[in-house]
């Protein structure tokens, strides 16, 4: 089989005595989704925030192509093409959609000066793909809706031609038919050969659209399967009990 | 997601198409209304050339650090220490005039470089400690608060150390030129610049429009976009033309032509035009809204102010950041000193007190929010020009200094009140 696109190995990491991330290891290929499920507070938004880095983990590795990666900071992270969209979007209020979808990239022209013309271009050309209704390209993010921000936070993740795409929640704000254009995008970036991990407390939408599903309890790793070999219930009881049915059986 | 509102291309039509800035506007009208009831409280003494331009040369040196200010106060942060840093930042570019240049380093008195190195000197100084009080905010996390109010008092106390508690002075006399009166461009000279500006005013707004139509996006119809380059260079003229109005005291005059040992013509005159200082401070202005605007550095700095969480995790780095923002206010800490100290013709031991609150309230007055990531630069200079006009107008009609301090303390939170206002009713959420 190939090289996975990410190995997580062994990761830990504990925030004073809460050991959020406890020796979690996890793997993700090209073309892949990856599926984390569990509690509130199990520790899925936290493993996915080493690998983006925005934690530093206390110890195991991260591998990017079989290559050991050192990512200790957000910039790294981005240098490994590792795009994320946070649960909490991680927007600037005060700023408009482009200054967002650019934050930390902005376009330049000549004289090194940002280019806001050229970003609000790029920002519409982008939208019009992804949400052909949003049009409040230059009000504060503020003045948009739950929806309409978690719009511009998948924009900005998508725009920079990522290899790994990390999601966390990205449709907990949308209407129904966002979230199907969400999937929709999944389908087709995975098509395109990203490798993504996608946390969602929807067990139906993620049968749909992972390949492989985590679950995690109380920072552990509970076990990971391929969607077609568990059922929805096995995976529930897996959230619930923090023991796979497969291994024990 | 679907979006009822607005259709983008929608032309403004009218007066709307004027798509003036009404914050600004608000500001102008403020210091206009301050201006006309001081002009008729004082039988007509205000709104003269000889007051504007003592109130320009008495806004500069607030001003200037109020536009440092803002960064400070957008990224969350506040700078108390400004008035002090000011002193020091003074006091080294006294001692570089009066004991470095001439003794240590052998120049002797009145060499020709003296104010320079002076200057750069001063500079040096602000940034060092500016960034020095960024690495306590940035990287170990020291509340800015704390920071600058222990600065507050250290480099006030530096200073007097520097000068072992001696006024300085007279100062340089080329140095003495960026302090107002001593040095001014001359009528000739301010329309050359009022025109100049004027003609980059225009180029500048005419550039953005081009860059707009070549994306497609909606402009202004012509007539306005003409119409705001006209008021833009009224309002420039205007002011060249105001402070051109002044006149130099014929007093003055004959002194200058005797000391060339000429005779002055019959019915000679000369107006002063436009200060150095202020010159100065347009240069600041433009630099600063600049950094603002169209600089990355200025991005991260609103980006960090509106959510410093995540500017991080956009890959910012805000320490690094923190450091840049307070060498920055450093170094206008130094230019200010410049200013005040040639006003003033030297240093002394008090200059610059209290001046981190008029630094503050200007910044605050011009629309600053003290929660973060909003603020301008013109905003803090009108600020700082209506906090000074206030002061000057009751000193003028004889207002006890305790009643100033308590109008002025007042208009501070009434401005901040009409702001919150301000804000509910043109719906910004923030
Ligand atoms: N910055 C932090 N400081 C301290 N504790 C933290 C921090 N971030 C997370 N934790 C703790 O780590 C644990 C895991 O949190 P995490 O956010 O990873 O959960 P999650 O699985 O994403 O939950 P949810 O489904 O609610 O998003 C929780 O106990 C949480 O309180
Ligand atoms: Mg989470």
């Amino acid at each position: 089989m190939a090289t996975p696109l990410v190995e997580l190995e062994n990761i830990s990491i504990a925030f004073g005595g809460v050991r959020a991330v406890d020796d979690v290891s996890l793997n993700l290929h090209a073309g892949e989704v990856v599926g984390l499920l569990g509690h509130n507070g199990a520790g899925k938004s936290t493993l996915i925030k080493i690998l983006s880095g925005a934690y530093a983990r206390d110890s195991g590795t991260i591998r990017i192509d079989g290559q050991e990666a050192e990512i200790r900071s957000p910039a790294d992270a981005r240098r490994y093409n590792i795009e994320t969209i946070y649960q909490t979007l991680a927007l600037a209020d005060n700023l408009d959609a482009p200054a967002n979808l650019f934050l930390g990239r902005e376009l330049t022209n000549r004289f090194g000066l940002v280019d806001d013309a050229r970003m609000e271009a790029e920002t519409r050309r982008i939208m019009a793909r992804l949400n052909p209704n949003f049009k409040k390209i230059n009000e504060p993010v503020s003045a948009l809706s739950g929806g309409q921000r978690q719009s511009v936070a998948i924009a900005r993740a998508v725009y920079f031609n990522a290899r790994i795409l990390i999601m966390d929640e990205p449709t907990a704000a949308l209407g129904v038919h966002e979230t199907k254009m969400v999937a929709d995008l999944i389908q087709e970036l995975k098509a395109q050969g990203l490798g993504i991990f996608l946390i969602s407390h929807d067990t139906r939408e993620m049968m749909d659209l992972c390949d492989r599903v985590s679950v995690m309890k109380n920072g552990k790793m509970v076990g990971t399967e391929r969607v077609e070999d568990v059922t929805e219930d096995d995976i529930l009881s897996m959230i619930i009990l923090g023991k796979n049915p497969k291994a024990a059986a | 997601m679907t979006d009822t509102a607005t259709a983008p291309a929608s032309p403004r039509t009218g007066w709307k198409a004027l798509d003036l800035d009404t914050r600004l506007l608000g500001m102008i009208g403020a210091f206009i209304v301050i201006a006309v009831a001081f002009d008729i409280a004082s039988g007509g003494r205000f709104i003269t050339p000889r007051n504007l331009f003592n109130l320009t040369i008495q806004t500069a040196s607030v001003a200037i650090m109020a536009t440092g200010m803002v960064f400070i106060i957008v990224t969350r942060h506040i700078d108390l220490s400004v008035g002090s840093v000011l002193a020091t930042c003074s006091a080294v570019m006294a001692m570089t005039q009066t004991a470095i240049m001439p003794d240590m380093l052998g120049f002797g008195l009145g060499h020709p470089l003296t104010p320079w190195v002076a200057i750069a000197f001063g500079i040096v100084a602000g940034a060092v400690i500016g960034g020095f009080h960024g690495y306590l905010v940035g990287y170990l996390a020291i509340p800015a608060f704390i920071v600058t109010l222990g600065g507050l008092l250290v480099w006030r106390n530096v200073a007097w150390y520097l000068t072992n508690g001696q006024t300085i002075g007279p100062l340089d006399p080329t140095f003495q030129k960026f302090g107002g009166i001593n040095g001014t461009l001359g009528v000739t000279g301010s329309w050359i610049l009022g025109l100049a500006a004027a003609a980059v005013a225009i180029w500048a707004l005419w550039g953005a429009r081009r860059s707009k139509i070549a994306h497609d996006f909606p402009v202004k119809p012509v007539w306005a976009e003409v119409a705001v380059m006209a008021i833009v260079t009224g309002g420039i003229l205007g002011f060249v033309a105001l402070l051109n109005a002044y006149q130099v005291p014929s007093r003055v005059l004959q002194r200058r032509f005797d000391a060339q040992g000429l005779t002055m013509p019959e019915g000679y005159t000369e107006g002063y035009g436009v200060p150095i200082s202020i010159v100065l401070l347009i240069a600041v202005a433009i630099v600063m809204t600049v950094i603002a605007g169209r600089t990355r550095f200025g991005r991260y700095i609103f980006a960090t102010g509106g959510n410093p969480d995540a500017a991080e995790l956009s890959g910012i780095d805000t320490k690094m950041l923190t450091v840049k923002i307070f060498a920055l206010m450093g170094v206008l800490c130094a230019i200010s000193a410049v200013v005040a100290s040639a006003r003033l013709t030297n240093h002394s031991n008090d200059i610059g007190i209290l001046d981190e609150l008029r630094v503050i309230a200007a910044a605050v007055i011009g629309g600053t929010a003290l929660k973060g990531g909003i603020g301008t630069i013109h905003g803090a200079i009108i600020g700082a020009l209506i906090m000074q006009s206030l002061q000057s107008g009751m000193a003028m009609v004889g207002v006890d200094a305790p009643l100033q301090n308590i109008v002025v303390g007042s208009v501070l939170v009434l401005a901040v009140w009409i702001d919150i206002i301000y804000r509910k009713r043109t719906g910004a959420r923030d």
